[in-house]
């Protein structure tokens, strides 16, 4: 009997040990981010904070150069986003960029050795080209979002030549021919974060229109429609957030009305900024580089990585917890000068060289006469 | 009567095979065997059987297993067949009501049609089961205390899967057969109309669910502690109250300052059991028909509470004109 009930008390250890190994170990740490009892809080575990710490530390900085002196795109042929910056910028972002995006590849990876530097032989130059635009355009465009900090290559490779968290439009797993797959009830998917939610929150949200709301803003029904399933859609996008960013709903909500902006955080517009933001990236820069991606830098339908939450955030409540890389980086915050403004530029400067030339003429003239006339007077 | 002292059963009667009253000419629908069983002692009574199958028993359990096949096979479906991902998927699994797509229009089978007529055999399923307990009940000379209290719970279960998706129009809006989907669809539901917990009804339901909980805790303790003075005999004690019914009533009396008797701590018992079911089903029936978002309508009736804004600036909607 006393062997049975070790046993017993054994294995239920041994349950319970497997059964927990999902969680944090306590203690726990809880921070008041709102009004007492509305469990408006922060948890935190010690132990996992040490980690994420460890792997948003941003590497040191490339000393930085002058802006004087003669622009890349006068040195070099086909520099199309980076041409307004000096020789000495251009060439020093490079070899930033070298390190974050391709470490190991070096150069190569984008520039073929032997062939001039102007030369779009691979895709991953075009690319490169392409997420250069589109971070100048974050921080340019996207201060709601990214304002404060700025985002810079790293802030998603990490080193890595694709970012590692990216998604692609989801497809259903392996299913009998004749069933209609639910696109839900899968286990194990990071993308529902392990629930049985919808395996793809995010083609409707961050790639098409969906908006992501379905409460009705009166208390009675007043014709607003929106099914449970849409609802288990926006769940799941919420979760991804949430996982993306290490935090808890109540971080932007107040749980009682998740629906409410009054009762919300204002970390929950800059989330919905965010949104707009990923949409627009997917829309107007990745999805256009489809054309020229080898299949294996593609999803299972042809499509191009894309961008979410946790593809800067990777755990973290703030990319790389916060540090302004963009500060050592200042060549990343705003989009190149549009070639239409260049022209538009010179030609301002021409008129204004005809208009001095002008002018100048017109001061010779009128000294000339002046001259005459005085030395006509003499004359008299 | 050391032996009620402890938390387990330790009282177990050994008695001859006892085949039950007899019923007259529903008797045939016993089986005859009999089996004695120890372990089954443990837990309640040793002897097994006769059972009581009958038309309806044997269609219930038929078309019952029909709808956990179709369930089955549907979630196996998804899986493609591999039994090896059934059994490691099966708490995700599920069988799905059709798209919002579909409304109340008959879907295809593989898209919502099996949910359809899994739901159609399960709801047979119970209400024969349900015409079971009643004829049981009335074939022993008892009253129907029990088939209405699961009638309670039939209704509530009713409401969830048919009543309520008819009157939204959709059965889009039903519960999904799965273990986890089916809690996802809680979460998501109380999400959808703006947090269940400011629905008055079913603030009702968990009132009477604990409270059920605690009454069944509060009547089984005061039974087993006073059984040493004859409270096993409790519906005796109605009406013939002995020591042990005394001692109960007191014990409650100088505790709480009131007690249940006899009789009335089982109508207590029952109410609140049906209570639970009934307002919670009430509470759902409410939902999206007659009121669309729970906390707004918390904050009309005045039971949401104001606290301080959260931060100098309020918070805007980013959607809204002229917000940012």
């Amino acid at each position: 009997m006393k062997i049975f009930t070790m046993k017993l008390f054994a294995s239920t250890a041994a349950i319970a040990a497997l059964l927990l190994s999902g969680c944090d170990l306590p203690p726990q740490e809880t921070v008041q981010r709102g009004y007492r009892g509305t469990g408006m809080e922060a948890v935190y575990s010690p132990e996992a904070l040490e980690e994420i710490i460890a792997a948003n530390q941003v590497p040191a900085a490339i000393p930085a150069v002058s802006s004087e002196g003669p622009k890349a795109a006068d040195i070099y042929q086909n520099v199309e986003v980076l041409g307004h910056l000096s020789v000495g910028e251009f060439t020093r972002l490079m070899a930033a960029i070298t390190q974050w995006v391709s470490p190991d590849q070096g150069c190569n990876y984008c520039h073929v050795p032997g062939e001039g530097f102007e030369q779009d032989t691979l895709y991953t130059k075009k690319v490169a080209r392409v997420m250069i635009a589109m971070t100048q355009n974050a921080n340019q465009s996207w201060g709601a979002h990214v304002g404060g900090a700025g985002v810079t290559c790293y802030t998603c490779h990490r080193g890595n030549n694709v970012p590692e968290q990216v998604w692609t439009i989801g497809v259903p797993p392996r299913h009998a021919s004749g069933h209609v797959h639910q696109m839900q009830n899968v286990a194990h998917q990071e993308s529902s974060v392990f629930a049985s939610l919808p395996i793809d929150p995010f083609t409707p949200y961050l790639l098409e229109d969906g908006v992501a709301r379905d409460q009705g803003n009166t208390a009675l029904p007043q014709g607003h429609e929106a099914s449970i399933q849409s609802t288990e859609h926006i769940y799941s996008l919420m979760m991804h957030y949430s996982d993306a960013l290490g935090v808890n709903c109540t971080h932007c909500h107040n749980s009682r009305a998740f629906g409410s902006w009054e009762e919300s955080n204002s970390e929950r517009v800059k989330a919905w900024h965010g949104q707009q933001m990923v949409k627009q990236m997917n829309n107007e820069y990745i999805n256009p580089t489809n054309a020229w991606l080898p299949a294996y830098r593609q999803g299972p339908l042809g499509d191009a990585q894309k961008v979410n939450c946790a593809t800067c955030h990777q755990g973290a409540y703030q990319p790389l917890l916060g540090a302004n890389m963009l500060a050592d980086y200042p060549n990343l915050g705003s989009l190149a000068p549009a070639p239409t403004d260049l022209v538009e530029e010179a030609m301002d400067v021409m008129e204004e060289m005809v208009e001095d030339a002008v002018e100048a003429i017109e001061e010779m003239e009128s000294a000339s006469l002046e001259q005459d006339d005085s030395a006509s007077g003499e004359a008299h | 009567m050391r032996e009620y002292q402890n938390i387990f059963t330790q009282v177990q009667v050994s008695a001859p095979d006892y085949p039950g009253v007899p019923i007259g000419e529903d008797g045939r629908n016993r089986t005859k065997g009999i089996v004695h069983n120890h372990l089954l002692g443990k837990l309640g009574d040793a002897q097994l059987g006769p059972i009581y199958l009958g038309t309806l028993g044997v269609f219930a359990l038929i078309t019952g297993a029909l709808a956990f096949l179709i369930i089955g096979m549907n979630m196996l479906a998804s899986v493609n067949w591999d039994p090896v991902q059934f059994v490691r998927q099966l708490f995700w699994l599920s069988l799905d009501p059709p798209g919002p797509e579909y409304g109340l229009s008959i879907p295809p089978l593989n898209d919502g049609g099996w949910w359809l007529i899994a739901g159609a055999l399960l709801t047979i399923s119970i209400m024969l089961w349900w015409a079971r307990t009643f004829r049981i009940s009335r074939n022993l000379g008892m009253s129907n205390y029990l088939a209405w209290a699961f009638g309670a719970a039939i209704f509530l279960y009713l409401v969830l899967g048919f009543i309520r998706p008819i009157l939204m129009g959709s059965w889009n809006e039903a519960v999904p057969f799965g273990i986890f989907p089916h809690l996802d669809w809680t979460a998501a539901f109380s999400l959808r109309y703006g947090n269940l917990f400011y629905n008055p009804f079913h603030m009702l339901s968990i009132v009477f669910l604990y409270g059920s909980a605690v009454l069944f805790a509060m009547h089984g303790a005061t039974i087993l502690a006073t059984s040493r003075y004859g409270a096993d005999r409790e519906i005796d004690q109605i009406t013939d109250r002995g020591t042990a019914a005394e001692r109960g009533a007191l014990f409650w009396r100088w505790c709480m300052g009131f007690n249940a008797s006899m009789e009335s701590i089982h109508r207590w018992a029952w109410w609140f059991a049906v209570l639970t079911v009934i307002t919670g089903a009430i509470g759902i029936l409410l939902t999206g028909t007659v009121v669309e978002n729970w906390y707004l309508w918390g904050m009309k009736h005045g039971i949401v509470p104001a606290y301080p804004p959260l931060e100098a600036a309020p918070v805007l909607d980013p959607m809204m004109e002229g917000a940012q």
